[in-house]
Parts: structure tokens; sequence; C-alpha cells
């Protein structure tokens, strides 16, 4: 008997979820022995042809990682989605746009301009040379993938069949999305591989976490001594665990570290920012107009703090060049 | 922007304003304004809510999302709630959210929270007034089109505790 095929690619990631690949340890080992790995360029020698080569529906599924800006990276996931029976967006990036999906905040030229221009970027670039998509050298003419305005969910790319949240993946997620899928008992099309509940229903802390708004002052976790046993909120450290998926077996809070959203919204939630927005600002000890601005001028940057993993896939969706409202 | 008032045919730009009342005082002095025959913008569309409390910001940006060019959102003032508490809660949200949505390319004018208490229907006319003409000076809200090749554009429209219908369909 043939064993199933799978592919793992990567997009705009950090290389976090393949590391997360790896630390399945000695279960990897039950993983490749059920399974035949048909493309994975990020730890094997795999070309794209290789991918080209197969036939629509060859691999049982595809995990793809990284949020999407280039034009190379949409033409790779348009392939993986046309070779792969189940496509998983893999990780935070792939799932609701991750880190990567920040860059939403600034426009590309801004982007470029800090990167390549007068910016105090250390790249040493006196002629201030740009990337061009085609440039004729010596010998011929040679191209480079363009950058999209604005940085994407693999969801808004390519129709996605299952969602692995986390940065990375907690390993028992991926563990039991690989078991399901060996077993042919996968849910629903459209489903996020994880428990559909909030992580502050299964925090050890949340015995402490108080129920009348008590919140009079923001910290920073560089600027306390954190207590290990109380509620992160409750020592007036952000903590996204109140609007936050669990099934990251609380990592970050047994590190003594507050949540900061990585696993993305629970089912119920249409826009997380505005949800863990919601439930943080109402935590807010002041009824006076001024003193709430005050206290909440604390949160320097919120929709880089609410939205920190979240951007492109944001209600509000995206980059402010494409918005052009001109905020603040 | 030369154009930010007037549509392409060159008429002039009529904002869509989504209004939240609560249900014990801006809600009431809308009827106030109603019965006493004040004239006011009709370019609002009036949601009740039992208390401004129950405003998730997710039905501000639900509402930026489907055409609202500016949301307007009407509580009780400090110390009347009619439950004590859920207009500073509001308030604490619409703070916080009028700066994130203006990280986000959005003016923060284009949110803007008022107390109107029941006895207030001039209040009210000018608050709408003001505020239409605030939203008409901004010009239409550009909000790019979410890709949605999944198809399934619809799924982002149902918020929190909402009918199938969608809460502003």
């Amino acid at each position: 008997m043939s064993k199933p095929k799978v592919g793992f690619y990567w997009c705009a990631s950090c290389g976090g979820c393949e590391e997360a690949v790896v630390d399945l340890a000695e279960d990897v080992l039950k993983v490749v022995a059920a399974v035949d790995i048909v493309f994975w360029p990020c730890a094997m020698d795999f070309k794209r042809s290789d991918l080209e080569a197969m036939a629509d529906g060859e691999m049982a599924a595809c995990f793809v990682n990284g949020a999407i800006r280039t034009s190379e990276q949409r033409e790779m996931v348009e392939l993986c989605r046309r070779k792969a029976q189940a496509l998983v967006a893999f990780g935070s990036c792939a799932h609701t746009g991750g880190i990567p999906g920040l860059a939403n905040l600034c426009t590309l030229e801004s982007i470029f301009e800090t990167v390549y221009g007068d910016g105090q970027f250390s790249t040493v670039n006196p002629e201030k040379t740009r990337p061009q998509a085609a440039t004729q050298v010596p010998g011929g003419g040679v191209t480079l993938a363009t950058m999209d305005h604005s940085v994407k969910t693999l969801d808004q790319v390519v129709p996605v069949d299952y969602y692995l949240p986390g940065c990375p993946p907690p390993v028992k997620l991926i563990a039991a999305a690989v078991t399901a899928l060996l077993e042919g008992n996968l849910p629903p099309r459209g489903a996020v591989l994880a428990p559909d509940m909030a992580l502050c229903k299964e925090c050890p802390r949340i015995d402490s976490k108080p129920q009348d708004p008590f919140l009079r002052e923001f910290k920073r976790p560089h600027q306390v001594l954190i207590d290990p046993e109380k509620c992160f909120l409750a020592q007036g450290i952000l903590c996204m665990g109140p609007a936050t998926r669990d099934g990251c077996d609380h990592a970050c809070i047994g590190g003594n570290m507050p949540c900061t959203g990585c696993l993305g919204p629970v089912s119920r939630t249409r826009d997380y920012g505005a949800a863990i927005l919601s439930a943080v600002s109402s935590l807010v000890d002041s009824n006076d107009e001024h003193e709430v601005a005050a206290i909440l001028e604390k949160i320097p940057d919120p929709a880089g703090t609410f939205n920190r993993y979240s951007l492109p896939s944001s209600m509000l969706y995206q980059s402010i060049s494409a918005n052009g409202n001109g905020g603040t | 922007m030369s154009d930010a008032t007037s549509s392409p045919s060159g008429e002039p730009f009529e904002p869509r304003i989504v209004a939240f009342f609560c249900n014990w005082c801006t809600y009431t002095a809308s009827d106030l304004a109603g019965t006493s025959r004040m004239k006011y913008a009709a370019n609002v569309r009036v949601i009740r809510l039992m208390c401004s409390g129950r405003l998730d910001p997710q039905f501000v940006v639900a509402a930026l999302r489907r055409g609202a060019d500016g949301v307007l959102v009407g509580g009780c003032h400090p110390g009347d709630c009619h439950y004590q508490e859920g207009n500073y809660k509001c308030l604490r949200r619409m703070e916080l959210l009028r700066r994130m949505v203006g990280q986000m390319g959005i003016e923060p004018e284009r949110l803007r929270l008022e107390w109107i208490s029941a006895s207030e229907g001039e209040k009210l006319r000018d608050v709408v007034n003001a505020m239409v003409a605030q939203v008409k000076a901004l010009g239409p809200l550009k909000l790019e089109p979410i890709p949605r090749p999944n198809g399934d554009e619809e799924s982002d429209l149902q918020l929190v505790g909402a009918s199938d219908e969608g809460v502003l369909a």
C-alpha cells in the first residue's frame, strides 16, 4: 500500500514553523514512517519542478506556513493548492498574518525607503539601488519576485481547508492534526485544528483574575518582577488570554510571560483585535474621561499589541496604503 | 482631495453613519426629537442597544467594513447609566478603539461617542448634524475589499450573538 504524500512549504515566515515539525522529536519518525514527504524545500533538496511534475491532488496534504506578499509566494501557494487535496495553513502567519502582517501598518514605499533609501537601516547602499522585477546584466536578463502592496493571509490568496494556529503551532496540535489526517478523521472543511475556547478558561492563574474593573496602570513585563502565581492582568501586565484560543498548554504563562495572542481568535470572534481590545479596555478602573485616556496611554501601540498576529485578517483589513484615509 | 466630497457623477457626497444608541437615554432622545418635529440629517441609521456598554468594538469595525463612513455612539451621561456602569465601559473601549483605527489608516474622527440624555432632543439633533458635517468633510471611507478565494465572504459578517441575517443586514 502506498503511503499518503505530504508536502511542506514556507512563505513570509521565520523558520520557526519548520522547527515545530522537528520538535515532534521521536514522533517525527512515526510521521515519516506513515507518510511520504514529497516536498519540503526548507529541509531537503526539492525544487519547484518537483512540485510541478506532480499530478493535481497528488499530495494528501500540504502544510504551508508564512504570510503571502511576493509574486513568487503567490505562484508557489497556487501550485501547492492545486497539487494537494487538503491545504493546511500552518502557523499564525498563514492563519491570520502573523508578525510579517504588521508590515501592513506601513506603506510599501516607506518600507523600501527605509531599507534602500535614506532610512536608518543597516544596509550599505550609497547608490540607493532598489530591487527591480527585471534587470539586464551581461549574459542576459535576470528577474526577481515583486512585492505586493500588502501582506496577506494564506486564505486571502488560495482556498484553505484547515488551520493549525500558533507561533509556532504547538507540537501537540500538530501531532493531533497529522493523526486525524492519517485516520481520515478530519473535522469539516474550514476548521481550526485546536480547542475552541479562550485560554483564560484553562489558565492555571485564573483564580486570581478579578471580576470587576481593576486596572489602574499598565506595566511592561520588563518593568516589574512578575508574580509567578498571579493573573497577569491583575498585575497590570497586558495578557491576551481572554480572547485567544487555547491549545498551547500555556507555554508562555508557564515561562512567566503573558499571552501575546498567537493562536488567534476562537470561532465566535470575527475581529480578534477588536475583541481583545474590548476585553482589556473594559477592565480599566476609572470613570473619568481624562483619567481613562491617561491609563490607556500606557498602551503605546494598540494596533501592534492587539493585532500583533492578526492585522491582515482584521475586518478593517490591511494596509494603510490601501485604506489611504490618512489616520494618525 | 478635491473629489472627497462628491461622487464621480458630481452628486454631493452623502455619508452613511451607523448610530448605536442606548435604549434608555439617547434612543429616547431621538424619539423626543422626532415627536418634537426637529429635523436632522437623514444620514444616520440608528441601531438601538439596551446599553452603550453592549457595544462590542466588533460592531463598529463591522459597520465600517459594511459601508459606514462613520459610527456614532450615544449613551447616558456619566452617572446616569440604567445599568450603573455600562456607559463607562463604552467610554474606555471607544477611547482605545479610536487610537487603534487611527493607526490602521482610518481617521479617529469617524468614530464619535456622545452622552445624550432622554430629554436632550436638541443635543441629539446638533450632534447628528455635526457628525454628518464632519464625515462629509472627511469624505467617503475607503477600505480595500478583503480577498476571499474561499468565497465565504458572508461568514465575516456574522458577529457574536448575531442572527443568521447578521447584525447590520
